[in-house]
Parts: C-alpha cells; structure tokens; sequence
C-alpha cells in the first residue's frame, strides 16, 4: 500500500522548548489516520511542518512523495487544511472565504459547496467577525470538503461543534474514505476516532509512543478483574503482567496486561474462584494511559509490546 | 455604582501590560522637552536674541502652521517650546488614543475582553479602566515634563502650565478615542477615527494661527481645536491656567457620551448593525493581491481623503502666504532670497515634508498588515494552498508601496490644484505634484525597514514605527540641536530635493529607491526561510 505521509526522527525546537523529539508518522493512502496526544504533545508542530509553514531541524519527511518544505505549491495543490484556530477576517462573509481558498487551491465544486452549506447549516452571507467559534469552523471544513484535495489534513476540526453537527461531520468523513481520500484526523473526541479511523498514532511529548489499529492497541492495554475467591490470593502480586493488586481478605482486584490473562486466571483457578468479574478496556482507558504522565506505565507497555 | 465593579482589577491588568510601553513613551516626551529647552537656552542666551529668533518664527507662516505662535518674544521658555507645545501635544494625543483604544475596542474585538467580562466586572468597568490609566499616565507625563524643564533652567509655575498644558490635550483625546472605540467594531479602525480626528484639530489651529499672525481670516478656529487649546495656556507667556478647563470640560463631556454609547451597543458590535453580505465572492477576489486589496482599500480609500484634503488646506494657505508677511523688515528679506514665490516655494517644501512623513506611516501601517494576518493566524490557510510565500507577501507590500504613492499624489494634486486657483497659475499644479511625489523613495525606505524586520526578526516589526518617529525626531529636532550633518543624513527623508523651488536632483531619489530595495529583498529572503507563526 503506499503511504501518503511519511515522517521519521523528525525534530523540531523553538528557542529552548523541543516540540518535537524524534517523532515517527505513517498514513496509509485512502486511510483515516487518527492523530491523537494530548495538549502540548506536538501534533499541531507537526502538521504545520507537514504543511511547509515550519522548517524541520531535522528527521525525514514525505508527504504525497514530495518535500513539503520545498514542493510547497505542488503539494498544496493536492491538499486540504482545517486549522485547529479557526480566525477568519472580519470583514468578508463565509461565502466568500470559501470560495476565496477553493480558488486559491485552483477550483472547487460548487454542487458540493452549496451541498455541503446546507448539510453544515451555515449562512455564507454572514461576516467574518459575526459567527461563533463553531461556525467559523465549519466555514473551514466546507472549504476543505468541498475541494477535491486527495489528502484531507484536519487539526480538531470538530472544536465548538454541535453534536449534531459532529455527527454531520462524520458522515461527511466516512463519504471521503469511500471515495478513497486520505484524512489526518487530529482529535480529542475519542468516539470520532473509533467510529472514523482506520489506525491511530499516539504521541506524548514529541514522540511516538503508540501506532496500530484499534484492535491492536487494545490488545496492549489492560482488563481489570474483580475476584472472590476460596482463599488468599497468594503470590499472584509477582505473577508477569499484573498490577495494582488490591486484596481485601478473600477479595482481589487487579488490572492484567490483555496477553497475560491466560497465567493470572490460571493462578485463580488454582485458588479456587467463587465469583469473576471481568472487564475489558474502554478506549478511555487506553487513551489515559497513554496520556499520563508516569514512565512507569510506558515502561510496562513497551515491555509487554516485546 | 455596581456598572463599574471590578475597575481597580482591570487598571492594574492594564499597568502590567503596559509596564514597558507607558515608561519607554514617557521618557521619550520628557527628553525631547527637556533636550529642546536645554539646546536653545545655551542659543539664545539675551533677550534680545529671542525676540529676533521668535520674530522669525512669527513671520514664517509655514513655521506658524506647523508649530503656532511665540506668544512672548522674549521670553526664554515660550521661545525654547515652540516646536514642542502644539507638535509634542499631538504625539501625547495619540499616545492617549493607543492606550484608550487597546484596553478597550482592540480587546474586545480579540475576545479576550469577553473573557475578563464574564467575571466579576462592570458594564463600564473596561471603559472607566482604560481611561483612568490614560488620565493618570498624562497626569504624569505632565508633572515629569515640568519637572525636567524645571531642571533645564526653566522658572517652575510655567514648566507646570506646559506639562499640564501636554496632559490637557493628551486627556481630551484619550475621551475621543473612547467614543471611537465605542462607534467602530475594529481597534484598528478606532484608532484611525481617533488620529483622524486629531488631524483635523491640528489642521483646525494651523488655519487659526496663520490667520492670527497675519492679524486678518478666522484667528478663532484655533480655539476650536483641543491641540489649540493646549497652546493657549501660554505657557512662558501669561500662563492662562483657566485654559486648561476646555480640555478638562471637554474630556467629561465626551466621557459621558462613550458611557452613554456602551449602554446602546452590544458586546462586540458597533451602533452600526451588521448587515448580510456576499454569499458567494465577486469574481475578482482570486489571488492573494485582490485580497490584500480587498483588506486594505477601505484604509487607502479613508487615507487618501484626509492626504486630498490637507493637500488643499496647504496649496490654499501657501496661496496667501506672501500676503500674509506685513513686516517691512521681512519683506525686504524675502525680496532679497527671491521674492514671494521663494516664499510661497519654501512654505510648500515644508509642508510637503510634513505630507512625506505621514504618508510613510500609511506605509508602515500597509506592511505590518503582513505580521497581524500572520499572528492572527490568518496567514495559515491561505499558506496551506498552493500561493507561494512571496506572493503572500507581496500583496500586502504592494498596497503599501503603492499607496503611499497614491497618498502623495493625492495630496500633491490637492495642494497643486488649490494653488494653482489662488495664483491663477495651472503650471503650478505639475511643480507641487512632483514636490510631493518626491518623497515616495524616502517613505518606501520606511516600509522597507517594516519588511527587514518582518522577514529576519518578526517580534520586532515595531522597529518600523521606531524608525519613523526617529527618523521625523531628526527632521524636527536635528536643527534645534544643531547635529552633525551625518546624523541628520540617516534620516531618508534629509535627502529628499526640497521642491518646488529646489533642484531636483536624480543621484539621491535613486539611491534612496536602492536603499528601500535592497531592505526589501533582505526582508523577503528571510521571511522564505523562517517559520511562520
């Protein structure tokens, strides 16, 4: 399958702080990759270099197999861009910034423009500095969708929409893949990227720390299990992939590692298990833990990963 | 009055973002007053040096209009601040417009007053804040002033009528600019209202004054003009302290209004609503120049108006310039220099040095267009499309070069075609619009400098206003001081052929254009490599 974009080691430093340190992305062309990290990781560093407005101090990147610092026309020529900010000028209406940045990307359709005013609910005659956050938003995002860009790039594209609107959105998103666009999808709405993207990146601090489908990082992550049990759970606190073990007389709680699970309820058994509950982990869960700051859990996973 | 709780928060918000502005401004004005009384007491050290120096002035109507009038001749003080009473007072009028209109429009219309006003704050809190901080920093500005002239020599109850004469105009605008504030949507467009309204007063007491010297016209008109106000406290000279209630009355007058005007307006928006525009774009806005265009013609459109109509304030004063000299004295002298055409030549040289300077501050304001879209992050999504980073650029670079051209041909024109109906002479409109155009090469240095900093050093694109003021602080004060010709020489503007009546000489306009050039280059080179944002 080629790769749309293609970033590797990628650096980046303003003055003392490092954005970036080292951070790996690959996004399959025709897949919706979700871009995720928390405040401050560095995805928008990132996809301002993807967009040649910052220079990388160093890594490799590629982007529609060009340079996006050099090939900077060629590339915008194929690409669309939601801002996570959007900031729109005062004085021009929504309709004519629309039409202002399909002409400057070289042409937009306009059946899909005014398809997509209407699915979004925007009033394009309204000025710049009328509409709420939520509206400017969607004044970028009928920009973008309605161009015929082969690589959506969007930074929280669904900031100060309405749930109705977001799910709009969705649709909308699910149509591009179908006609085989390929999106970067950074957000925070953890259901938006379950129900959109086909693989995820997670970056924390300017790295990498986790890329795969979702079922693949699930499987990395943790079940929480509630047991009573015949006795004292014994040495079950030093068994490989356990943690957090709580016991509370014939009671244990504990999270295992999902690829430990057959020795932890191996080691129950053996106990002798009265009652079992079991709980696989939410996408919350998977996110948190990726989002905390505690080396620890990094430790645990990479090691597991192995 | 529960209308302004949270006042005392919001002026101690304001010091602390002003904590470098305020100060930086204020020992700009105390050295500039207090190095003008210092350089001319050394120069004129008799009575009767003064009187022949003040009679110089008081025949000069292009020095009246620019300055006023030396309202005692002998009188060191009077003699020493001429070029700073009426002239100083404008700069601290906009000093007070800048303060007023960023703690209240400009926050407004960047949403962070929003912010602030969800909390525990007044309806007029913002307002009341921005304008105490105004009254207080002219308060201040005026008691440093005297103090410092009071430390160059100058008696003390006088030096306190100049300072307070200063804080007077400085207050009178800081009301203006919070009726304007209250009047535009945007910050910028506020301030705009604001200056133009200054300009208007100074244009107002530069009729006044002319009229006054020559004893004949409307001589009044200076009172009509908050700048003319502060020049007739005559500090040095009478020391009219009850002058200085026209300002005050005036201050609470249009103080009251903005209140009133708050209460009739909503969050964010004007009197004026806002009415449905454009659902779809004209077909001429597709590239990066329409939309530059688009931006800035409003501003153009609005500049080149006030430049039309100084020009035919001045062609029509220069007119009567020659009539305007009655001194015997005075006439043989100008008889010998060339008679009153080198007069009416001369008084139109100045003023077209004074249209010179502004319309390099239209210019500045046109190029640092290009950081406020950037910061604003405006820049991002049009950068993100295939439009080159130099073309981006150039659009709004263009509008500035350009339209300090068209500002300068705006006001040649006004001053040519007025002059040319007071003298009966339509060959005078070609010399007074080329003595204009001249000085388009010093002002596009000017944008220059904008440009170099905006490409190599973004932060500091102020340096553009920096230049400006210094470069108009050379012109002004250089002679004052008597600077060595080098230092003068930095200035673009020291190079300018003074016309009409001057040579006009090619060497200096091409070099300048080489000069504003190679700034130019350098800035866009720059701006290629760096990061945006």
């Amino acid at each position: 399958m080629a790769t749309a974009i293609s970033v590797s080691g990628l650096h980046k430093s303003f003055g003392r702080t490092h954005a970036l340190d080292g951070l790996d992305l690959t996004v399959n062309t025709g897949e919706v990759h979700g871009f995720l990290g928390p405040n401050g990781a560095g995805k928008s560093t990132t996809i301002r270099i993807l967009l040649g407005l910052l220079r990388a101090d160093a890594g490799q990147v590629q982007l529609l197999g060009g340079d996006p610092w050099r090939d900077v026309t060629t590339l915008h020529r194929r690409l669309a861009y939601v801002p996570g900010d959007v900031t729109l000028w005062p004085n021009l209406t929504g309709g004519e910034v629309i039409d202002l940045l399909g002409r400057l990307r070289g042409g937009l359709n306009p059946r899909r423009r005014a398809e997509l005013l209407d699915r979004f609910e925007l009033d394009p005659r309204r000025k710049g500095r009328a509409y709420s956050k939520g509206n400017r938003q969607k004044v970028a995002l009928v920009a973008a969708l309605a161009s015929d860009a082969e690589l959506l790039i969007l930074d929280e594209p669904t900031s100060g929409l309405d749930p109705l609107m977001e799910a709009v959105f969705r649709d909308c998103i699910t149509e591009e893949r179908r006609t085989g666009r390929t999106v970067l999808l950074s957000s925070h709405i953890l259901a938006e990227v379950e129900a959109l993207c086909d693989r995820v990146s997670i970056i924390r601090g300017g790295r990498t720390v986790e890329s795969g489908t979702l079922a693949e990082l699930r499987h990395l992550t943790r079940t929480s299990i509630s047991a009573e049990l015949a006795g004292p759970p014994d040495g079950l606190a030093t068994l490989p992939g356990v943690h957090g073990v709580r016991v509370d007389g014939d009671r244990v709680r504990c999270e295992v590692d999902t690829s430990a699970l057959d020795g932890v309820l191996a080691h129950l058994a053996r106990t002798g298990v009265r009652s079992l509950v079991s709980q696989p982990p939410t996408l919350e869960e998977l996110f948190l833990r990726h989002y905390q700051d505690d080396p620890h859990h990094q430790d645990d996973g990479a090691g597991v990963a192995q | 009055m529960s209308a302004l709780v949270g006042t005392g928060s919001l002026v101690r918000l304001a010091l602390r973002r002003d904590r470098v502005l305020l100060p930086a401004w204020l020992a700009v004005f105390v050295l500039m007053a207090a190095g003008s009384a210092g350089a001319t007491v050394g120069i004129y050290p008799t009575a009767a040096s003064r009187a022949q120096a003040a009679a110089s002035i008081n025949d000069t109507p292009s020095l009246v209009a620019l300055y006023g009038l030396v309202y005692d001749p002998t009188s060191l003080g009077a003699v020493a601040l001429i070029k700073m009473i009426a002239f100083g007072a404008a700069l601290v009028a906009v000093l007070s417009v800048v303060v007023v209109v960023r703690h209240t429009r400009a926050e407004e219309e960047a949403g962070r007053l929003e912010l602030v006003g969800a909390t525990v704050v007044g309806r007029h809190a913002p307002l009341a804040a921005a304008l105490l901080v105004a009254v207080a920093a002219n308060v201040v500005l005026g008691l440093v002033t005297a103090a410092s002239l009071v430390a160059a020599g100058l008696p003390a109850p006088s030096s306190a009528a100049f300072g307070l004469a200063w804080a007077g105009v400085g207050i009178a605008f800081a009301a203006v600019a919070a009726v304007a504030a209250q009047v535009t949507e945007s910050g910028r467009a506020a301030i705009g209202t604001a200056c133009a309204v200054l300009g208007a007063a100074y244009v107002l007491r530069a009729i006044g004054d002319t009229s006054a010297a020559s004893g004949s016209g409307p001589g009044w008109l200076s009172w009509l003009s908050p700048v003319g106000w502060g020049q007739q406290v005559r500090p040095y000279a009478g020391d009219r302290w009850w002058v200085l209630l026209l300002p005050a009355g005036f201050a609470a007058v249009l103080t009251a209004a903005a209140y009133a005007l708050v209460l009739r307006r909503d969050h964010g928006g004007g009197l004026l609503p806002d009415r449905p525009g454009r659902p779809t774009t004209a077909p001429s806005l597709r590239g990066p120049l329409a939309l530059a265009w688009r931006l800035q013609r409003g501003s153009l459109l609005g500049w080149t108006a006030g430049f039309v109509l100084l020009g035919v304030v001045f062609g029509n004063v220069a007119s009567g310039v020659g009539r305007l000299v009655t001194s015997p004295q005075a006439r043989e002298m100008i008889s010998r220099l060339g008679g009153e055409h080198a007069l009416t030549d001369a008084f139109m040289a100045t003023e077209l040095g004074f249209v010179g300077v502004l319309a390099a501050a239209f210019g500045v304001q046109a190029a640092l267009r290009l950081r406020t879209e950037e910061t604003a992050l405006r820049a991002e999504p049009l950068l993100a499309t295939p439009v080159r980073r130099l073309a981006w650029a150039g659009s709004h670079l263009t509008v500035a070069l350009a339209g300090t051209a068209v500002l300068l041909a705006g006001a040649g024109l006004g001053a040519g075609l007025a002059h040319a109906a007071g003298t009966h002479d339509a060959g005078q409109v070609g010399r007074v619009l080329l003595g204009a155009l001249v000085h388009a090469p010093a002002a596009w240095v000017v944008t220059g400098v904008v440009v170099a900093a905006f490409g190599l050093a973004p932060r500091l694109v102020v340096a553009g206003w920096v230049a400006l003021v210094a470069f108009l602080l050379l012109g002004v004060l250089g002679p004052v001081f008597r600077l060595d010709q080098w230092a003068m020489d930095l200035s673009p503007f020291t190079h300018v052929p003074r016309l009409p009546g001057g040579e006009l000489s090619a060497t200096p306009l091409v070099c300048l254009v080489l000069v504003a050039a190679a700034l130019v280059v350098v800035g866009l080179a720059g701006f290629r490599r760096r990061d945006i944002g």
